[in-house]
Parts: C-alpha cells; structure tokens; sequence
C-alpha cells in the first residue's frame, strides 16, 4: 500500500482580490523527496508555498498537509513545518543565539532541548562560532544558513524553502546547496521554489514547472527534459539583430525547432556537433556557437516561450 | 504540551530584547516624566502656589502628578505600538517568521498589547515611588493610580497596534503623535483642570481617553473618588482597549496571513 502523501493539492487556487496568484494546481509531495516549484518572478510559487505553510488560506480547491487541512489545524501543521522564507526575517534585536532560542520558544520548546538542538544546527550551518554575534552585520550566505539552523529547531518532517539562494553569491549558495542535500540525506522532506533551473536540477527530485499561477508540466528533472526537448542545443550568438534575424528562415530545418531570443538563436537537436558542423558549412554570419545538453530552462522555454528569468 | 500559552512566548521574546536594551527604554519612559515632575510640579509648582495657593484644592505637585503619571503612560504606549508594529512587519518582518510557527497573529498581538502593559505597570510604579518620595501622592489608595495608568496605556495600545498593521509606511505615524498625541497630553487635564479651557474645547478633552485616565489616577492618588465617575472612565478604557484588540486581531491577520 502506497503511503500518504505528506502534502496534495487538488486544484489549489489562490485568488487576492480579482487577482488569480493559483489557478487549479494538482501536486502531491511524497515522504522523503524533494520537491520543487520551478518558474519564473509571479508564477505563484510562493503564493503555494504560503499555503502549504498555514500563513495564506486557501481560496478554493483542496489542501492537505500532513494529512491535516490548514483551515482547521493550522497551528498544529506549523507546529511540525520549517520555513525558510524568500525574503530574511531573522530577528535584527537579538543575537545569533538568541534568534534560535526563542524561535524554540515559539515553538513551545523547553529551554534545555533548545540548548541541546540550537548547538548542533549552528554547527550544522557552519555558524557554532558566531551564537554571540548580531544578526545584523551577518553576511547574506549567512543569514540564509541561520534562516536553515532556525527552521530546523522544531524537528519539522517537511522543510519548505522560498528562492533558498536568491542574492547569495556562487560560493554561499553552493555552501547551501550542500548543506539541503544533507538535509535530503537525513531523510527531511524538502519543497522549494526556485527561478534558477540549475537549483531545481541540483536539489529536486520531482518539481512541476509553474508559469502564471499554472503547473505546465511536472516529473524530474531528466524525465522532463526527455519528453519536453531534445537532447542537446545549439547556441548561435551574433554581431547585429540584423544578423540574427537574417539567420532565422536559413536555419529552420537545421533542427528539431529553433527558438529565437533577444539575444541568440536556439536550435534543439539530437546531435549538437552535427548541427554545428551543419551551420559552420552553411556560412553563418554567426559570433559563437555553443553546443551544450538541454536543461530545464529549455524545458520552460519549450512550453511557454518565455525564459525563466522575465 | 505544557507549554506556556503562545502570548507568552511572544512576550519572552520582549523580556529577551529588553534585557539588553532596558537603559533606554526605561530612561524615555521613567527618567523623562520624572524630570517634567520635576521641573513643572515643583518649579512651575511653586510659581503657580505662590500667585492662587492651591489647585482644584491641591497643591499643584499634587495635582500635576497624577496627569504625568498618566499621559507619560500614553506616551510610551504610542511609542511601542506604533514603531515596533512597522519593523515587525515591514522592516525586519520578524511577525513574518513568528506566525510561521504555532504562534497565530492574534497571540502575537495579544503579546505585544500585554508587554506594552506590562511596560506602562512598571514604569507607572516607579514614578509613582518618586513622586511620593516628592510628597505627589496624599493618599496611600495612590497605588490604584498604576492599574489606573496601565488600562489608559493599553487604551491607546490596543487601537494603536491594530492601526500600525494597517500601514505600509510609517508617514502617518508623526502625524498621529504631532496632532493627536501631543495635544492630548497639553490638554486632557494634565497640567490644568478641562474647566479652565474654552468652552467650545471642553468636549474635546472628554473625548479623549487620556482625560478619563488621569481623573481616574488622580481620583486614586488624592482619595477622592466619585465611584460613579470612576466606573464610567474605567468602562471607556476598557471599551477603546476591547474594540481596538478586536480590530488588532483582525488587523494582524490580514497584513501576516493574507
């Protein structure tokens, strides 16, 4: 027998006002995975995201989290939720240690398994050399990484993260990234949003891509990439528009479907180096040529025909 | 769970702040209307005793101290709920990551009503200490003036809060306490009895919850109490404490859990 999904919506909406932020999303989060909520700035993944955590009620459809529903024991949900915000909430007035403590206390923690827990998870995030420190002078990897520490003191069974590494820099996000497999590991369900295609493909066992207030599609990340695109993609990067736009009818033919951007053409291929070799022969007035593997973007370009970072 | 009731853990998280920041708080809510009584029970006092012996049958100390106790008060209830409303859920958005957890935004407003009276009970008895020290306070039922003083505070916390978490900024907040504030504390019978005012102003004063405040602090302090009188600005406070929580909850609930 299959066990409960930990949360499922069944056509999730939210609406604020005559704005629809969810229109009718069908997900279910099993025990264990993590789960991600792909798209671009407005699509409704943190509208979702609010709901899943109890602090956004639910306009129509349905939602369980737990098993529970979030109108009737929000409280007790929570109770057993992390959340790691998009935007840093972090309590500016008191220290690294004492952010921890009386997130514990909201939690109706005793002071003594708090002080056992907080120790361990600063550790974790690699900030047990910082619990006298302020809040405030705190880098922004590190803020998020006490965001993380501060979200697990309550032992949650399911860790929901907003945008976990917007604004951070290459080196602070790869630290979290590492840190959230770990989590993964230790066997913590995890759902995220995220804009950028390579967190979704680094963290996310299963996501569904979402584009205004809708899911479009949803399966993993290698799974979604095989029945949305082609294998590989050619790069074509040019001098002037002129060249570009002079390019587009000569090149249509060359692969399974070419995308033109504001910036380069996309041809979708099987073979990357014989749709180079094809486009080099046929005397391109092209800058660069780049032949890579198709990635999520081109799975939410493919489907909407936009890219994920409009 | 034995736990303490969420209110309290979000009142536990003042006690933290204030632990490490008290020297001010206590220096703008104690320290400050100590030095107004100071300055204007025994200074302007004296002046005041010297021309037309006594105030409404006191001396002015006397009549001054129960209008300080009270309208300071106020004040140090306008300042906690206005502000710290704005940085909780605007600012540093920490409300955000409190309602996150069991906590609902109606504890979290019960608890920041209940520390900003707290607040008020104890910096409304330390005064009340000096000012008796500086012989202020004629009667022993003066104690009765700081419960007094702590519903008046809660009175404008409690629709001040609820307000706050209306706002997306805090440009009205300046204005509240320049024309609302500011007046109440010149003219609600702090420094002069309402009947020396213009007629046409008089209704005003008995308007504004300060007013009754400090007739009921004052009725303690100076053991003259009409229990009729005191009863009925006991029951105004208690009604802007009840329709401003009312609204705070709901306030609360609309900006953090929309």
């Amino acid at each position: 027998m299959p066990t409960p999904p930990l949360v499922q919506g069944l056509a999730l909406t939210k609406r604020f006002g005559r704005y629809l932020a969810v229109d009718h999303v069908d997900f279910t989060v099993q025990r264990g995975e993590a789960f991600g909520f792909l798209g671009p700035n407005g699509a409704g993944k943190t509208s979702t995201m609010r709901m899943i955590g109890c602090v956004s009620p639910v306009s129509e459809g349905e939602l369980r989290v737990l098993g529970m529903d979030p109108a009737v024991d929000g409280a007790s949900i929570r109770s057993r939720l992390g959340v790691v915000p998009q935007e840093d909430n972090l309590d500016t007035e008191l220290t690294v240690w004492d952010n921890m403590a009386i997130y514990g206390r909201y939690f109706g923690l005793s002071r003594g398994v708090i002080r056992e827990r907080a120790q361990d998870l600063l550790e974790f995030v690699q900030l047990g050399d910082r619990r006298h420190d302020r809040v405030d002078p705190l880098s922004g990897g590190m803020k998020r990484r006490l965001t993380i520490a501060r979200a697990l003191v309550n032992q949650p069974e399911l860790l929901l993260l907003d945008e976990p590494t917007t604004g951070l820099d290459p080196q602070a996000r790869h630290l979290v990234w590492e840190r959230l497999y770990q989590l993964k590991l230790q066997g913590v369900t995890q759902v995220l949003t995220t804009h950028y295609m390579d967190e979704a493909e680094q963290l996310c066992d299963r996501l569904v891509i979402m584009d205004r207030g809708r899911i479009v599609a949803e399966g993993s990340p290698s799974e979604l990439i095989r029945r949305h695109s082609t294998r590989e993609v050619v790069e074509l990067r040019f001098r002037t528009t002129e060249d570009r736009q002079a390019a587009l009818p000569r090149l249509n033919g060359s692969g399974e479907r070419v995308e033109m951007l504001p910036d380069r053409i996309l041809v979708y291929t099987g073979d990357g180096d014989g749709t180079a070799d094809l486009v080099a022969r046929d005397g391109l007035k092209h800058a660069s040529v780049l032949v890579r593997r198709s990635s999520l973007e081109d799975v939410f370009l493919i489907l909407t025909g936009r890219t994920l970072e409009d | 769970m034995a736990a303490a009731p969420p209110m309290l853990r979000v009142l536990e998280r003042e006690v933290l702040v204030f632990r490490k920041l008290w020297r001010g708080t206590a220096f703008s809510s104690f320290v400050t209307p100590v030095m107004f009584l100071a300055a204007i029970g025994l200074g302007l006092g004296g002046l005041v005793e010297r021309r037309s012996a006594h105030v409404a049958g006191l001396s002015y100390l006397a009549f001054v101290a129960p209008g300080l106790l009270a309208a300071s008060a106020m004040q140090t209830a306008a300042g906690s709920s206005l502000w710290p409303v704005m940085a909780g859920t605007k600012w540093i958005r920490s409300f955000h990551a409190i309602v996150a957890t069991p906590v609902t935004p109606a504890d979290l407003y019960g608890g920041t009503i209940l520390w900003i009276a707290l607040r008020a009970t104890a910096a409304a008895g330390a005064f009340l200490v000096v000012a008796a020290a500086l012989g202020g306070v004629p009667s022993p039922w003066g104690v009765l003036a700081v419960p007094a003083a702590a519903l008046g505070a809660v009175a404008f916390a409690a629709p001040l809060a609820a307000y706050a978490a209306t706002q997306d900024t805090d440009l009205t907040f300046p204005v509240i306490v320049r024309l609302g504030i500011v007046p109440l504390f010149l003219f609600s019978g702090t420094f002069f009895p309402v009947s020396q005012l213009p007629a046409w102003l008089r209704p005003v004063s008995v308007v504004s919850p300060l007013w009754h405040a400090i007739e009921l602090c004052r009725a303690a302090t100076t053991a003259t109490p009409h229990w009729a009188a005191s009863a009925g600005h006991a029951a105004v406070l208690a009604a802007s404490v009840a329709v401003g929580w009312r609204w705070g909850t709901r306030t609360f609930a609309r900006r953090l859990t929309p």
